[in-house]
């Protein structure tokens, strides 16, 4: 009995620990939600469509490229694959939380992929990593902890977008709110020079491509610069290694 | 405009899509190995991806009609030299910002 009693508000504390861990993320978040959600509403969609793209996708960066391309008029399946591919790093969250998570039941890792995200993906990993002697439970709490602060204040900084959207002015120049916010993000993940590599490609490529049709320079771009980056990191590890 | 059973096309199947590649490991492939070249490629995505939707808005911004224009091309320098320096998303989208107004308005 004294066994239940003890692990039930141990399960609370390492939640709140979370809760705390996820906090400073939802000044990142919530700005950039606005954003798409004035920028959604500047396209002409709805507060409806604006709230439910951030609920169904939950992906800023690839909601963004949807948006920009859809304003170009860029084919649906152009739209989808580039968005796609933008979240394709969801994929690698997933795979690296997998040693972490992976025993828990069938139906918690299918609740928690949905709340897999940049942020929770940081905050918990970064638990994990520290203390690696934490329970499964332990590890969930912690996650979903992380979790608690974040997706609400995406949401309801998406809706707060949306609605002032409309009353935006032009001379505010948002076109180029766009292209700022995703240099400010790109920045700190050129820690490598594997990534500058990826991402001196991706610039090139793209500017050259810029011709194709159905914007299809942008998956171009995307699919040389990846590998780039991948065969840059194979070189500078074996020259490192060489040394 | 934005089509609208388009919009709703890209929604769900960006929402279903979305979801597969948070679930596709943890959900699938739960314990087993991935092989380290996929892992590697995943890496290089988000930079790979996020520099080449920016560069033609950058270049070719369409407010200006697709003309090359000093101030938002500052603006994008600035950004990227400040979060490359400092790694702070916010104090580069703020330089960047401060940046682009004060152009556009000196250069009016």
């Amino acid at each position: 009995m004294s066994f239940t009693t003890a692990k039930t508000p141990d399960l609370h504390s390492v939640f709140w620990r979370g809760f705390r861990g996820g906090t400073p993320f939802v000044f990142v978040v919530g700005p950039f939600a606005v954003l798409f959600g004035v920028l959604a509403t500047e396209a002409g969609l709805n507060i409806l469509e604006t709230l439910a793209f951030s609920v169904v996708v939950i992906a800023g960066a690839a909601q963004f490229t949807a948006l920009q391309l859809m304003a170009e008029e860029a084919p649906t399946i152009i739209v989808l694959a580039s968005a796609l591919a933008v979240n394709l790093r969801m994929a690698m969250y997933s795979a690296s939380l997998t040693p972490y998570l992976g025993a828990a039941p069938l139906w918690k890792r299918a609740f928690l992929a949905y709340f897999i995200l940049d942020q929770s993906y940081a905050c918990a990993t970064v638990e994990y990593e520290a203390k690696p002697q934490m329970t499964l439970p332990e590890r969930l709490a912690y996650f979903f902890g992380c979790v608690a602060p974040v997706v609400p204040a995406w949401y309801v900084c998406t809706y707060i977008g949306a609605v002032i959207g409309t009353q935006v002015p032009d001379s505010w120049a948002l076109d180029f709110a766009l292209p700022i916010t995703f240099l400010a993000l790109m920045a700190p993940m050129l820690r490598t020079p594997a990534h500058l590599v990826a991402a001196f490609v991706s610039i090139l490529v793209s500017l050259l491509a810029a011709g194709l049709p159905y914007s299809m320079g942008l998956l171009v771009a995307g699919v040389l610069a990846m590998m780039a980056g991948a065969q840059a990191e194979v070189l500078f590890d074996r020259r490192k290694q060489a040394q | 405009m934005i089509d609208k059973s388009d919009l709703w096309i890209v929604i769900i199947g960006l929402g279903v899509g979305s979801y597969f590649l948070r679930f596709a490991f943890i959900g699938l492939v739960g314990s087993r190995h991935m092989p380290p070249w996929l892992l590697r490629h995943l890496r290089y995505t988000a930079v790979a991806i996020l520099p080449a939707l920016v560069a033609p808005l950058i270049v070719w911004p369409a407010a200006t009609d697709g003309t090359l224009d000093p101030a938002r091309l500052a603006a994008a320098v600035v950004t990227l030299t400040i979060g490359l320096i400092t790694r702070n998303v916010f104090g580069a989208i703020f330089a960047g910002a401060v940046t682009l107004y004060a152009l556009l308005y000196l250069l009016g």
